[in-house]
């Protein structure tokens, strides 16, 4: 996916002592307070309570859980070294197909159906890409039109008849949702009282143990379920190596098209769950056209964001899905404040290329930190044109800074026919 | 060489007939009757203003599909066509509204300026692209969202926007503005940019065939090492030609909107941006493949209201062009295995090496 | 001279083996024993046929007709899995190996099975790390190991999986002769220990250090089966060509004083301030050959490279024949008079799916006879081109075919005609012969040799110490992107450069290189 630097060609040179990499979980951590920190501290200078509450936390969740899940869609399949632009279509026919299977059988079917669904346009982009070596991309996009395009031929055949609108499905029923009410209870209050820091974390933290719907925690099982089995299993090593050398795997004996072919039909069925997700955390529980909104690319840019692994993807698609939740729970004056936070967080940035004696980007961070500041200080608000496009603006920053620090799996997009080796 | 036109010809043709067959038992599975269906659509091409109407279709899905092959050729897919051409159109319109010049003067002054505001929206994914390494599938992408944004920012009536009846347009452009068509009265009046999609097809023919940046741009696609080895500079090849395909998709909207609308309105059309990308894959990024093409994409699109009139969902047409997409890129890979596979047998045959041409092993 | 008793003693017996491609016969009724326990050296110049009939020795491929017997046993593969289960492994000219995955993880792959992937897996692989000679922890990354060390970790995989005959395809292509040594030693200690080897290589000198007898391959089939104490190289030589070998060597001197290329301080780092140029000095004159030697990887591909403008240099200067080219881009070095002959063609030099005459244009679009202005001339692309096709012999059915039909050879005497027919004032050749066949190859080194008697100044990469030495007017050698001594090609020995380019030589205090052998 992305354009990562050849590296030196030294083979016989010793390679460059490597910085101590802290263990992951470290990493997480730090960065988990530091984002608390951040808001809360924007919260209070501001007097954006918004930024921190509940109800913002809540859309967070339901917002971005479609987001993780085509990320882990992207992981699955990237990681066998196929690129899956078609997430979004699959995603689609997910969010069709959980309507389907919901309007007759419930919440839970709505998700196996979403799934299937997304499963199959997976199968799809497998057969053109894997035996007929289709260029990945242009498959995907076909896949984006074909997913586009028979749902809504499905809709006017099926879903016109019971909602009277060729656009829209009837509604489904949605899961019954479950909260920790002890501590729900204590955390509102403590929401409630406005203090710094205190409140904010109460806030987070309720929405997190509220309201909280059985796809959360299927989503979160997938993130571990990821993680184990692409890198703790024989099945994952084999996948991965797939992505990495598909020739080195080839020749060890390993069924290189069979892996791709799982791995693109699991992304595809997980992003058919992302668009059950979709569907069953709206508002209004229904499928409709144009509900994903691009959010099958947003999953893939948290993907990268998370240097293709699922801890770091959760942590990408939180922050999209905060981003998408605050402009639906907070007024915009909430949404003009985390122009206040930017400043911090890039402030925080230019202090840490100062230690590196990295001048340049410091000056060019400093600079962009004061113009981030004037647009904050001069407007009131932003226009509101452009808030439902915030999570994208922010998806082009995300991308433009984090592109080349990152490791995609060495194999990632190369087509591959089997006997190619030597 | 008419071996060779049939070999090109093949993939295209395989995949449109594959794609028909697949459609028509779509059709049958859903009760309806492909037959029908497929004589409501060529029946109403002699009806009222359908045949201008394709016409004029087809000189937009031209400029689109010019602008998606620019960049096919450096192996850059530039789906941001849409946002490109959207505000090409917004701006040019805001701009042709405001300037007072002499006729023809005028018109021309605002294709410029669609042209730059697509080349300008095309700016920051082509830096990114060669600073960053973003693909620009992803960046174009988050750019034809914002550009949603940016053109309801821009139409507000505290903005740009007049409110006229129901629809809010920008301010109309004078009649010096207004390019002239070919009025056939009640079958309907041919955009005189209709010329500006031919024109295009062939400078774009004779740029990449015959002249050396049109070279350049070939080989920095087919092989970026082999191309800079050859001393071209691949990093300005990206960012000319995405910026190049910016400014042809800017110009999308002005057939009609110098031709018929003469202001941006709410309903102006989305959806070209993806049309071009599959119409370009179609033609083989060539220009008369293209044009063809084209024809046929508009004929599928001027044809729903035909299907809507027996009775079969429109959405066919829409399904049968993503199977187009999909079918016509599967039948190239499989025409160019056949065709290479072939190619090797005549060479080693003709001359009589033992040794293994190096592709084969 | 063929041995065709079946031997029960005989761990590989192919019999009558025939495979064929689109075009090309690559493998005609090939028969070949190896004995339990020994090693056995299958030589036969590039394009013969070797690497195709081990490819179905090990499951790669499926013979079109023939037999082959393992162990006294019939068998037939159908993938790679069913090779290592009769106990034949592979260790490959081009490494299979993963850099983002750990050694351990790179062993495991595809034999999950044998001990999991774990602890038990980590215990056996540390126990037959010893030996292979290797001394790591199984948690390394690859993308760390040296080349020699790879190799081992490529042994290693064949060792866990229990394979007791095992294939080596081209095993010293990348090494130093000290590695070679290594290897050797290990390879003779495994054989007593009751394995088998087949060996794969060109390099004749080596073949008879080790091997206890020797198949020789040509044109896809086999000339006979010998024993190295009773042949000697020369005649290897001529039975893998079949006619009288070429020789590199250059009679006169025409090295004039005139200085072509002057590259003064080049320094090329890396995004984290590594040097892989540093500080190089050299200097090249009309009608001189330089060559530069060294291991692969020690600076001469980026040094090529920065010479071309492909690469930026960080400090230096570049001139040619007076012109100061350190700012211009790679087209400007080329218009200046720079021919480039790369050492990867079909990555760096050759526009493959594009016909013959459309690659002649490569490199030279601003130039007669291939453009004219801003416009591509095709008609007089096509006119050279089938000057060069008829001048350099290259064998085609005609120009409008796609490069990628054309072999190897052919290839490259398409890119050397083409790169001389700019009248270069300097061709920068690297690896020039790499993959091409001998009769090819003897053109090509006829083709640098007359254009050198012409002026041309030659800067030549290469790793075929002979062809160094045979045409070079002065030598190089090139160490972790230095230059750490100078050779004289009239006196200099392979095993001298070897040192030299592993660190290990003396050096006069001239820089030249204190050679110990006889020519």
């Amino acid at each position: 996916m992305v354009d990562v630097q050849p590296g030196a060609s030294g083979v016989t040179m010793t390679p460059p002592p490597r910085r101590q990499k802290l263990p992951g979980s470290l990493v997480f951590t730090i960065g988990v307070l530091g984002v608390v920190f951040v808001l809360a501290m924007t919260s209070y200078l501001t007097g954006e309570p918004a930024l921190t509450s509940s109800s913002t936390m809540k859309n967070t969740v339901s917002l971005g859980l479609p987001i993780l899940l085509c990320g882990l869609g992207g992981i699955w399949a990237e990681r066998s070294g196929m690129i899956n632009i078609g997430l979004e279509g699959m995603m689609i026919l997910g969010t069709w197909g959980a309507a389907f299977g919901g309007y007759h059988w419930g919440p839970w079917m709505a998700v196996v159906s979403g799934m299937v669904f997304g499963a199959l346009g997976g199968a799809l982009h497998a057969v053109a890409t894997v035996t007929f070596g289709v260029n990945h991309i242009v498959s995907g996009v076909a896949i984006n039109l074909l997913g586009a395009g028979v749902t809504k031929y499905l809709t006017t055949l099926i879903f016109q008849p019971l909602s009277d609108n060729p656009r829209e499905s009837p509604p489904i029923q949605q899961f019954d949702t479950f909260s920790v009410s002890g501590l729900g209870d204590w955390l509102a209050g403590l929401e409630k009282d406005q203090r710094v820091i205190i409140s904010d974390v109460a806030g987070l933290v309720r929405g997190l143990v509220t309201g909280v719907s059985p796809l959360l925690i299927i989503g979160i099982l997938l993130v571990v379920a990821t993680y184990v089995v692409l890198w703790r299993t024989r099945f994952g090593l084999r996948l991965r190596s797939c992505g990495e050398n598909p020739v080195a795997a080839e020749s060890l004996g390993v069924n290189v098209y069979l892996y791709k072919y799982l791995a693109v039909i699991a992304s595809g069925a997980l992003a058919g769950i992302a668009g059950a997700a979709l569907v069953l955390g709206s508002g209004v529980p229904i499928y409709q056209e144009g509900q994903t909104a691009n959010r099958g690319f947003i999953g893939l840019a948290a993907m990268i964001f998370g240097n293709w692994r699922p801890g770091g993807t959760l942590a990408g698609s939180a922050l999209f899905g905060y981003a998408d939740g605050l402009r639906l729970s907070a007024t915009p004056e909430a949404v003009h404040a985390l122009l206040y936070s930017a400043v911090i967080v890039v402030g925080l940035l230019v202090i840490w290329q100062l230690y590196r004696r990295k001048w340049t980007t410091a000056m060019l961070a400093a600079v962009g930190a004061v113009a981030v500041y004037a647009l904050y200080y001069f407007t009131d608000e932003l226009p509101q044109e452009f808030l439902p496009y915030a999570p994208h603006i922010i998806t082009l920053v995300v991308l433009a800074l984090a592109a080349q620090r990152l490791r995609p799996p060495a194999a990632d997009g190369v087509p591959y026919r089997r006997g190619e080796g030597d | 060489m008419t071996s060779r036109l049939r070999s090109s010809l093949l993939a295209p043709v395989l995949a449109v007939v594959f794609a028909a067959v697949l459609c028509a038992i779509v059709l049958i599975l859903s009760g309806a009757n492909p037959g029908e269906a497929l004589g409501a659509m060529i029946g109403q091409v002699g009806e009222g203003q359908i045949a201008v109407d394709i016409v004029n279709s087809t000189a937009i899905y031209m400029l689109a599909a010019l602008a998606a092959a620019i960049g096919f050729h450096m192996n850059l897919l530039n789906i941001g066509i849409e946002g490109q051409y959207r505000v090409g159109a917004l701006v040019a319109a805001i701009v042709g509204g405001a300037l007072v010049l002499p006729p023809v003067l005028h018109w021309l002054v605002i294709l410029l300026v669609a042209a730059a505001a697509g080349a300008a929206w095309a700016t920051l994914p082509a830096i990114l692209k060669v600073t960053r390494g973003v693909h620009e599938v992803l960046s174009t992408i988050m750019m034809n969202a914002i550009a949603f944004g940016l053109a309801a920012f821009l139409i507000r009536r505290d903005q740009f926007g007049i409110l006229v009846g129901n629809n809010v347009t920008t301010k109309p452009i004078p009649s010096s503005g207004q390019v002239p068509g070919i009025d056939l009265g009640d079958r309907g009046t041919v955009f005189g940019l209709v010329f500006l999609s031919v024109v295009a097809a062939a400078v774009y023919g004779v740029v990449l065939n015959r002249t050396r940046f049109g070279f350049e741009l070939k080989a920095s696609g087919l092989s970026p090492t082999a191309a800079a080895a050859g001393g071209v500079n691949a990093k300005k090849m990206i960012v000319v030609s995405l910026l190049v395909s910016g400014a042809v998709a800017g110009l999308v909207g002005m057939p009609e909107i110098l031709g018929r609308d003469h202001a941006y309105t709410l309903n102006f059309a989305s959806g070209y941006g993806f049309a071009g990308i599959g119409i370009a894959l179609l033609g083989r990024n060539h220009p008369v493949g293209i044009a063809f093409g084209s024809l046929l994409w508009a004929f599928l699109e001027k044809s729903k209201g035909a299907l809507d009139n027996v009775g079969v969902p429109k959405e066919i047409a829409t399904i049968m062009q993503g199977a187009i997409v999909l079918s016509v890129v599967v039948a190239y890979e499989i025409v160019k295995r056949m065709e290479l596979a072939a190619e090797q047998r005549r060479v080693g045959q003709a001359t009589g090496t033992a040794v293994e041409p190096e592709a084969a092993k | 001279m063929t041995d065709t008793e079946v031997d029960t003693e005989a761990a590989v017996v192919l019999t009558g083996i025939t495979k064929r491609f689109p075009g090309v016969v690559a493998n005609s009724d090939v028969h070949l024993t190896v004995r339990t326990g020994e090693v056995h050296a299958l030589c036969g110049e590039n394009g013969a046929g070797k690497s195709t009939l081990m490819k179905i020795l090990y499951g790669m491929q499926s013979p079109d007709e023939g037999d082959i017997e393992v162990n006294g046993e019939r068998v037939s593969f159908r993938s790679p899995s069913d090779a290592i289960k009769a106990g034949i492994g592979m260790v490959h000219q081009h490494f299979m190996l993963a850099d983002n995955l750990t050694v351990l993880e790179n062993v495991v792959l595809g034999a999950e099975g044998l001990h999991g992937i774990g602890k038990k897996a980590r215990n056996r692989i540390r126990g037959l790390t010893g030996s292979v000679g290797l001394d790591l922890d199984p948690d390394t990354l690859v993308e760390r190991l040296g080349v020699a060390d790879r190799q081992r970790v490529e042994i290693l995989k064949v060792l866990y999986r229990g394979a007791k005959i095992i294939i080596l395809d081209e095993p010293t292509a990348v090494l130093v002769p000290q590695e070679v040594d290594e290897l050797f030693n290990t390879l003779r200690t495994m054989r007593a220990d009751g394995y088998t080897f087949l060996f794969i290589s060109h390099k004749l000198d080596e073949v008879r250090a080790i091997a206890d007898s020797i198949t020789v391959i040509r044109r896809g089939t086999t000339v006979g089966t010998v024993d190295p104490r009773t042949v000697t190289t020369r005649q290897l030589a001529e039975m893998m060509v079949g006619s009288e070998l070429p020789s590199p060597e250059t009679r006169e001197s025409t090295v004039t004083d005139k200085v072509v290329l002057q590259v003064e301080g080049l320094v090329l780092e890396t995004p984290d301030g590594r040097r892989l140029l540093d500080a190089l000095d050299l200097t090249v004159h009309s009608g001189e050959v330089l060559g530069i030697a060294g291991v692969e990887g020690n600076g001469q591909t980026e040094l090529v490279e920065t010479i071309m403008g492909i690469r930026r240099a960080a400090a230096g200067k570049v001139t040619l024949d007076g012109q100061n080219l350190t700012r211009a881009g790679t087209l400007a070095r080329r218009e200046a008079g720079i021919g480039y002959i790369p050492e990867d063609r079909t990555r760096h030099g050759l526009l493959l799916t594009e016909p013959l005459w459309a690659n002649r244009i490569l490199g030279y679009q601003t130039r007669r006879p291939t453009a004219r202005g801003a416009f591509i001339d095709i008609a007089g692309a096509r006119r050279d081109t089938q000057r060069i096709v008829e001048q350099f012999d290259v064998r085609t059915p005609g120009i409008e075919v796609a490069a990628a039909s054309l072999s190897g050879g052919n290839q490259q005497k398409l890119v050397i005609g083409r790169e001389l027919s700019g009248e270069p004032k300097l061709l920068i050749a690297s690896h020039p012969t790499r993959g091409v066949d001998v009769g090819a190859q003897a053109a090509i080194w006829d083709h640098i040799r007359a254009a050198r008697h012409n002026g041309l100044a030659v800067l030549l990469v290469s790793a075929d110490l002979d062809e160094l030495i045979g045409l070079s007017d002065s030598i190089k050698v090139m160490l972790r992107g230095k230059f750490v001594a100078d050779a004289d090609p009239a006196t200099v020995t392979p095993e001298d450069l070897g040192s030299a380019m592993t660190g290990a030589a003396q050096v006069d205090e001239s820089g030249l290189l204190v050679t110990g052998g006889e020519q």
